[in-house]
């Protein structure tokens, strides 16, 4: 079966990418904002390990990569409490441990083989029907709670106390959107794989930062771009036979650097 | 008339342990302006988030008016050079109005011109109007302002305060701001207190200013006398952080031991 001459999988391929880039735009463009790269970073080395976990206790893996991206996230949140050790140090010590441990567990599962190829480096050409539905469902979802909270929370990544002040509840709004963050790490990881995740929140955020005068178009050209990376990603990957997720890194990167050659429009 | 914000007894400590207030109490009313001065690390930030509700006090009485809408100019504004935002865009995230009140707030406070400039390009006086025209536009019955000429030179310190005492007259709302510098806002405030972790003396400006208390915090003539200067305390502290005048005839308890009252004397740096 095929249409415009090119095979099912090779559109659930798209389909899916577009999906994830959409969603992480918007989002992506908070974490840039906020200075979050190693959190999201952090969120995605554990995803391994909600992968394995999700197949140990039977729930699946995008629920396993679901529930430990928010149990992490929420352990971060009760860390960052603490004023001992630096944010980063304590991002690093998590995001490292996680990932071993993924690695770690993974060679226990006797039943079930995992390709953690495919885990760390993504395999969009691999993404089935059902697969398809969780993407667009979870990225929807993201993006609809986004817009919820877009206004107090643009309020206080300006300025936290004068949020406050204004009547913004900080607390519960930090909280949600780092749960959108887990959310978006699940969503991506069959795309991109845990080692890239950080890119697509980062790369087509800061490539539309050129052009953008709102934070409305900056999100929206993030996510512009992000699709143009996936499109054009996907389409270097079949005609020169490379990988397909770090395809769509290279791209991504590509029209960032393209928008360096560009005047800042301010 | 009930004030607008009565604070009493106020204790707090920074996250090391290290008291930063102790028994402060103040009481603003209704179209009244506050200033609080003091040395650096005296405590005056702290005591404006704790009247604002950003922090609650160790000990100690807060009380705002209930349904008091506050505006806040905070002491310092970075906005990530990433996220692109105009003056107009941010001036509505505190409050949705359109743009002809949004260009009002700005004509208000001088600042009319930078309405669709990003908010990094514009001057440190630009800021400080514009984020006074947000606090405007929520139409507050009380101002809080957190050394609001803090990047802006000498000239434009005076225009500033100026300004804000303006607002006064015009909106008759009551404004507690934080100042550095007494003889620079001297004109424009009704009432100071002089906070140096407990308040060292408080009232009309003129008269602060002739506070042996203040005189001991800052020098006979101001900054040029802070190199050399030694804190000769009016009072010593008992056990309990309480002060006593000096001399045993005023003390009403038996001599205060002097270890604890000279560990809490701190020269200003």
């Amino acid at each position: 079966m095929s249409a415009f001459g090119l095979d099912d999988f090779l559109w659930r391929a798209l389909a899916g990418g577009l999906g994830v880039a959409l969603a992480a735009g918007p989002l992506g463009s908070f974490v840039v904002w906020r200075r979050m790269a190693y959190f999201g970073d952090t969120l995605a080395h554990a995803g391994l390990l909600g992968v394995v976990l999700g197949v140990l206790a039977g729930i699946g893996e995008g629920f396993g990569v679901l529930l430990t991206g928010v149990l992490l996230a929420l352990l971060l949140l009760a860390l960052q409490q603490q004023k001992r050790l630096p944010g980063d140090t304590v991002l690093g010590i998590l995001a490292h441990t996680a990932l071993s441990l993924g690695l770690v567990a993974a060679a226990f599962l006797e039943q079930v083989r995992i390709d953690l190829n495919a885990w760390l480096f993504g395999d969009i050409l691999a993404i089935a029907p059902g697969e398809l539905a969780w993407i667009w469902a979870g990225g929807a979802l993201a993006l609809g709670v986004l817009a919820l909270i877009w206004r107090p929370l643009l309020a206080m990544t300006v300025h936290e106390e004068l949020a406050r002040v204004e009547g913004v509840p900080v607390a519960a709004v930090r909280l949600v959107f780092l749960l959108l963050i887990a959310l978006v790490v699940a969503v991506a990881m069959k795309v991109v794989g845990v080692l890239l995740i950080t890119s697509l929140l980062i790369i087509p955020p800061a490539a539309a930062r050129r052009w953008a005068r709102s934070p409305e178009g900056m999100a929206l050209g993030a996510s512009l771009c992000g699709a143009l990376a996936v499109s054009g990603g996907l389409a270097g990957s079949l005609v020169w036979d490379t990988p397909a997720g770090p395809s769509v890194v290279v791209c991504a990167a590509l029209l960032f650097a393209l928008g360096l050659l560009l005047p800042v429009r301010r | 008339m009930k004030p607008l914000l009565y604070l009493a007894g106020v204790h707090a400590r920074g996250s090391s342990g290290r008291v930063i207030l102790e028994g402060v109490s103040l009481k603003l009313a209704e179209g009244e302006i506050l200033t609080l001065v003091g040395p650096n690390g005296a405590g005056k930030s702290t005591l404006v988030r704790i009247a604002l509700g950003l922090r609650p006090p160790e000990a100690g009485t807060v009380w705002r008016r209930p349904g008091l809408t506050i505006g806040f100019v905070p002491q310092r504004l970075t906005l990530p050079e990433t996220l692109p935002l105009s003056v107009a865009r941010f001036l509505t995230l505190g409050t949705r109005t359109g743009r002809a009140q949004v260009q009002a707030a700005l004509d208000e406070t001088g600042a009319g011109h930078v309405i669709d400039s990003p908010v990094q390009g514009i001057s440190g006086g630009e800021l400080q109007r514009a984020l006074l025209a947000r606090a405007l536009l929520r139409e507050p019955r009380l101002l809080v302002l957190d050394e609001p000429v803090q990047g802006v030179d000498v000239a434009g310190q005076y225009a500033l305060y100026d300004l804000i005492r303006s607002l006064r007259e015009r909106r008759g709302c009551g404004i507690l701001m934080v100042s550095h510098d007494l003889h620079l806002v001297m004109a424009a405030t009704d009432r100071v207190l002089c906070l140096n972790r407990h308040v060292c003396c408080e009232g009309h400006p003129e008269t602060v200013s002739r506070d042996p208390a203040y005189r001991a915090l800052f020098g006979r003539d101001g900054a040029a006398h802070l190199a050399v200067y030694h804190h000769h305390h009016d009072h010593t502290h008992d056990l309990h952080g309480d002060p006593h005048p000096h001399g045993p005839a005023a003390s009403p308890v038996p001599a205060a031991p002097a270890a604890p009252a000279a560990a809490r004397s701190e020269a200003p740096s």
